[in-house]
């Protein structure tokens, strides 16, 4: 636990940095072989889609008295023929039961009708078997694509203004897509079935996917801003610091929303089995992994790089390289003699590299206690004067 | 100063909150005693189980129906069915022509009959108007429609303009029968000297072919149009009415309720058909107005001349702009007929509502229609109006209970592993937040309680219903909910990090977790928005869903969150950062900050000795200037 809490500490101060964006093309070359799988999976095996969408075969068992486990009875009678694993069963007033199956040829219709009959100790002329349309057609199927066009050229809009620039509103939408296009992906070459259910459970993904990426930009967009201002980073350092320091709370935030998922999920495939339930949660844990992936691996490189060009960004990135450099040998020479960063050392405040003040690297090195002319103990970040103010250089050597 | 009266604003905001969740229970409680509001959120089809409908298409003759006309039926029914609330029903075809709807509730006949009924609305200049010679029982159509509609379907049609007739109708099948007794006599001469067509306007004819062309159906007339003694080339041309079309006239008896079930309606030709009330009978021109042009119906009271509104029911309809046009042109052709031939009549499902002669001409295309039906009939036409008219009938040929598809298993276990996860994400949230994770926890359960309640206040009042989706969209909010504390929190740390202290902490903390967490649940919102108004069915429950979550969200952040942890900092447990806090400077590697005068805020660098109440006190006061 605490060694968790030094590790965001570490990542807060700078002084522990993963490169998340400095190796931003190992993440790019991971992510493009998971979207061509997916995309592969797509293109050969296809969606499994439910009958909900492509409609399907429908039986039913009439003038039977109806068990009370009529629903596994019917199950394993569909399951005993060639005819697919999931049947949807439900009871029709008192003495009728309906089965739905995907669409089936007439040699598996007689098959499950005669299994049905068998099941329930009937004949098989009570079993009468018919063709359902898709509930969810497609005039649903494009209305809700529509709203989803509306919906991402909106939050496009939105996020441009917001953030003021347009770039990051791509990135956004990028992760997005990357998002979806895997979760999709999984489901074609898992060969698991797309029901309504799922639909929402991916448009729960989308949200999800989302929100954990403006999260992760508004810390970026706060970091650049102050790179920006005080010319001490470089672009890509600035939002670097920031993905670190967002990255306990993406943690965090993930694990406390796949908690709940994980549960449904594990209930679900220990005591019910294939259902609504196990496709609804299986893909939303896949699909909120991936979108916190995303947003930490995907958003910001993608962001650096797409910003890397800017005029800007570049000269930023020149000014804050010449001011690295100095800070980094005046470090060097200061740091030889006083042995900093000994493993042994109480938790002494550190230094910031990046994005924080060059000044207090240089004070690091001060002797721990000096005293003054008065005799009273000072700390060593009063030495330098009565605020805590960066000395202000020469003018040459700036 | 601000400072001192700062505990109030915090502890009137928690009060405010937990009024809030007092009167939300209240309105349940209130709505459980006076209504029949549930204690439990409504379920949907895949849950509960509900009543499943079989329509089967009312065909007459020969006439044939086809797929495409099916799938457009579904369409349009699904589309009923979504607008009696957000109630996740399921309109599916089955076979080669009927459609099964399966509603998560007991649907009364009228819903029943609105669903299936056609509710094609056109509009036809009338040829030939004829009172019905004397009509045997004038009142039979009110108590004939309610009882048949029960098993006999022929007259569903028939109920919707009679039913609710009772108060209203008396005005307006007065002005049509006014308006029919001055044209009777004048009308026969008309048709017996056959005018010519040529007054009409050619703009007419062209847009009238546009609009028949579009609903044009397969049906094959029984009557056909015979020998015409010239070409008919508008739709008000006298040239229409044929011997044959008098005879069926004159045959057709307006007092039996079945007299009109077996019309076809074909809107490139001429009908022969009754007034809903059966008082007079019409030869009417082809359609000249079809109801698919209708962007908008709104059923209201209709204004007087004084702008008061009167005890008359109407539909205001708005057109397309192409029809709108031909309504207007047709308004100014018509206003220069005579007599029989001035009156525009309304027909819904074939019979005429009301068919009232122009007095000025309408240029703008905005139609109302006023046909003696009651407030709540009105509307449910009107809605109906909207979504357009179904290609053809439909009858209902079976009605049962149907079982949910999941069943109460399913649903248990779901809820059951989300106390699991609830409980996870507790016991998550205290390892990483020790003290400081009592509060998430307090959170998400005010959150749960108040999603419960809005759920069921829904339900009661718009219908509202938890499918599986639904369930698991909820255990899902539950996760999302939790991240904006951690944003929170996780802001609050970073700012105890820079060596604040914890008061001026939590409110920089809050300052800069606050944009985020708006513009993340607002992007999140906006999406909701956009889906719930432009998609259907069981998205845009989903919509619904996670629109009110979001809120929920932003509401309990602002008001329960926020006010609780701006409270707690003030606790000596807190701000003295003990470490099981949560929010220990020293564990979080905390940076000294210089506060002048050789002192610091934050742990002290040498030690305990300056982290007494003194250099709390002078750290915040210097916060406080710096604010």
């Amino acid at each position: 636990m605490s060694k968790f809490s030094d590790f965001g500490n570490d990542l807060y101060t700078g002084k522990r940095s993963i490169d998340f964006v400095g190796k931003r093309r190992t993440w790019y070359a991971i992510s493009l072989v998971a979207l061509l799988i997916a995309l592969a999976g797509m293109g050969l095996r296809g969606l499994n889609l439910g009958i909900e969408f492509t409609g399907g075969s429908e039986f039913r068992v009439s003038q039977v008295s109806i068990p009370d486990n009529y629903e596994s009875t019917a199950q394993d009678a569909v399951r005993s023929t060639d005819a697919g694993q999931t049947a949807k069963v439900s009871r029709l007033g008192s003495d009728t039961v309906r089965v739905q199956t995907e669409k089936l040829d007439d040699a598996q219709v007689s098959d499950v009708r005669d299994a049905l009959a068998k099941a329930f100790d009937t004949n098989a002329d009570k079993v009468s078997a018919s063709f359902i349309g898709p509930s969810w057609g497609e005039s649903v199927s494009k209305q809700a694509l529509r709203a989803l066009v509306v919906f991402l050229i909106l939050t496009m809009l939105v996020m441009a203004l917001y953030f003021r620039t347009w770039k990051m509103a791509v990135a956004a939408l990028v992760a997005l897509a990357h998002d979806m296009v895997f979760t999709v992906g999984f489901y074609s070459l898992t060969g698991l079935e797309i029901s309504p259910a799922t639909m929402i459970g991916f448009l729960t993904v989308l949200g999800y996917s989302l929100y954990d990426t403006v999260v992760v930009f508004d810390k970026v967009r706060e970091n650049t801003q102050e790179a920006f201002a005080n010319k001490r980073s470089t672009f890509a350092a600035a939002a670097n610091l920031g993905v670190n320091q967002t990255v306990v709370r993406s943690i965090n935030t993930t694990v406390v929303a796949l908690l709940p998922i994980a549960a449904v999920l594990a209930v679900a495939f220990t005591r019910l089995g294939p259902g609504t339930l196990l496709d609804l949660s299986l893909a939303l844990f896949i699909g909120m992994a991936v979108g916190a992936y995303s947003s930490i691996f995907i958003a910001t490189p993608l962001l650096v790089s797409l910003r890397a060009k800017e005029e800007a960004v570049v000269a930023l990135d020149k000014h804050a390289a010449r001011v690295q450099d100095k800070v980094a040998k005046a470090t060097v020479a200061a740091a030889a003699p006083a042995g900093r960063g000994s493993a042994a050392a109480p938790p002494t405040p550190t230094a910031r590299p990046i994005g924080g003040d060059p000044a207090s690297a240089l004070e690091d090195s001060v002797p721990e206690t000096g005293g003054t002319v008065t005799g009273r103990a000072v700390h060593k970040y009063a030495q330098s004067g009565p605020r805590n103010q960066p000395r202000k250089q020469p003018k040459s050597k700036r | 100063m601000a400072r001192t009266s700062r505990p109030d604003v915090e502890k009137r905001t928690l009060i405010g909150f937990i009024l809030l969740i007092v009167a939300l229970g209240a309105v349940l409680g209130g709505a459980h005693w006076r209504s029949d509001a549930q204690f439990a959120p409504k379920l949907g089809l895949d849950l509960q189980g509900g009543t499943q409908l079989i329509l089967k298409p009312r065909l007459v003759g020969d006439q044939t129906v086809s797929s495409e006309q099916v799938a457009q039926a579904r369409d349009i029914i699904a589309e009923r069915v979504d607008s009696q609330g957000v109630s996740g029903s399921e309109v599916t075809t089955q076979g080669a022509d009927n459609i099964v709807v399966s509603i998560p509730e007991n649907p009364t006949r009228q819903q029943e009959e609105n669903l299936r009924r056609s509710s094609a609305l056109q509009f036809r200049p009338v040829l030939v108007a004829e009172p019905t010679t004397p009509v045997p029982t004038p009142t039979a159509g009110t108590p004939s429609s309610s009882s048949t509609s029960d098993g006999s379907t022929g007259s569903s049609s028939t109920s919707d303009g009679s039913t609710g007739s009772s108060s209203t109708s008396g005005s307006s099948s007065a002005s049509t029968s006014s308006a029919s007794d001055t044209s009777s006599s004048s009308q026969r001469r008309a048709a017996a000297t056959s005018t010519s067509g040529s007054e009409s306007s050619t703009s007419a004819t062209s847009s009238e072919s546009s609009t028949s062309g579009s609903t044009s159906t397969s049906g094959s007339g029984t009557e056909s149009p015979a020998t015409p003694t010239a070409k008919p080339t508008s739709t008000t041309d006298q040239n229409w009415v044929t011997p044959e079309l008098m005879s069926a006239l004159a045959a057709l008896n307006c007092g039996d309720p079945e007299a009109t079930a077996g019309i076809v309606d074909d809107p490139a030709k001429p009908l022969v058909t009754c007034s809903t009330d059966g008082t007079e009978k019409y030869i009417l021109g082809p359609v000249a107005v079809g109801g698919s042009d209708i962007t908008n119906a709104v059923a209201g009271y209709q204004l007087g001349p004084t702008g008061q509104p009167t005890n008359t029911v109407e539909i205001q309809l708005t057109f397309d702009s192409k029809a709108a046009k031909t309504y207007g042109d047709l308004s100014i052709e018509m206003l220069n007929l005579p007599s029989p031939r001035n009156r525009l009549a309304s027909t819904l499902d074939s019979q005429v509502l009301i068919a009232p002669s122009f007095n000025s001409a309408i240029p703008n295309g905005q139609a109302s229609i006023t046909g003696g039906f009651g407030f709540q009939e009105a509307q449910d036409l009107a809605k109906q109006l909207k979504f357009g008219a179904l290609p053809i009938s439909f009858d209902l040929q079976t009605r049962s209970q149907i079982s949910p598809t999941l069943g109460e298993e399913q649903l248990r276990l779901g809820l059951f592993a989300g106390l699991i996860g609830l409980l996870l994400v507790v016991g998550y949230s205290l390892l990483q937040y020790r003290a400081l994770g009592l509060v998430t926890v307090g959170s998400i359960v005010m959150a749960a309680l108040i999603t419960y309640l809005v759920i069921t206040i829904l339900g009661w009042a718009q219908n509202y219903r938890l499918d599986m989706a639904g369930v698991t969209g909820l255990i899902v909010a539950i996760g999302v909910t939790a991240d904006s504390f951690i944003v929170y929190f996780e802001r609050i740390r970073d700012e105890l990090r820079e060596g604040r202290t914890l008061r001026t902490a939590v409110d920089v903390g809050w300052r800069r977790a606050r944009r985020t967490i708006l513009v993340a649940d607002g992007v999140n919102f906006l999406g909701a928005l956009v889906l719930y108004l432009l998609a259907s069915s069981s998205v845009r429950g989903f919509a619904f869903t996670l629109g009110l979550t979001t809120l929920i969200d932003i509401i309990v952040v602002y008001f329960f969150t926020h006010p609780v942890v701006t409270l707690l900092a003030r606790r000596r447990f807190f701000a003295e950062g003990h470490p099981w806090s949560g929010v220990d400077p020293d564990r979080l590697g905390a940076k000294p900050r210089y506060v002048g005068r050789g002192r610091f805020a934050g742990p002290a660098p040498t030690g305990a000795a300056t982290r007494g109440a003194s250099g709390r006190h002078t750290a915040s006061t210097t916060e406080g200037s710096r604010a």
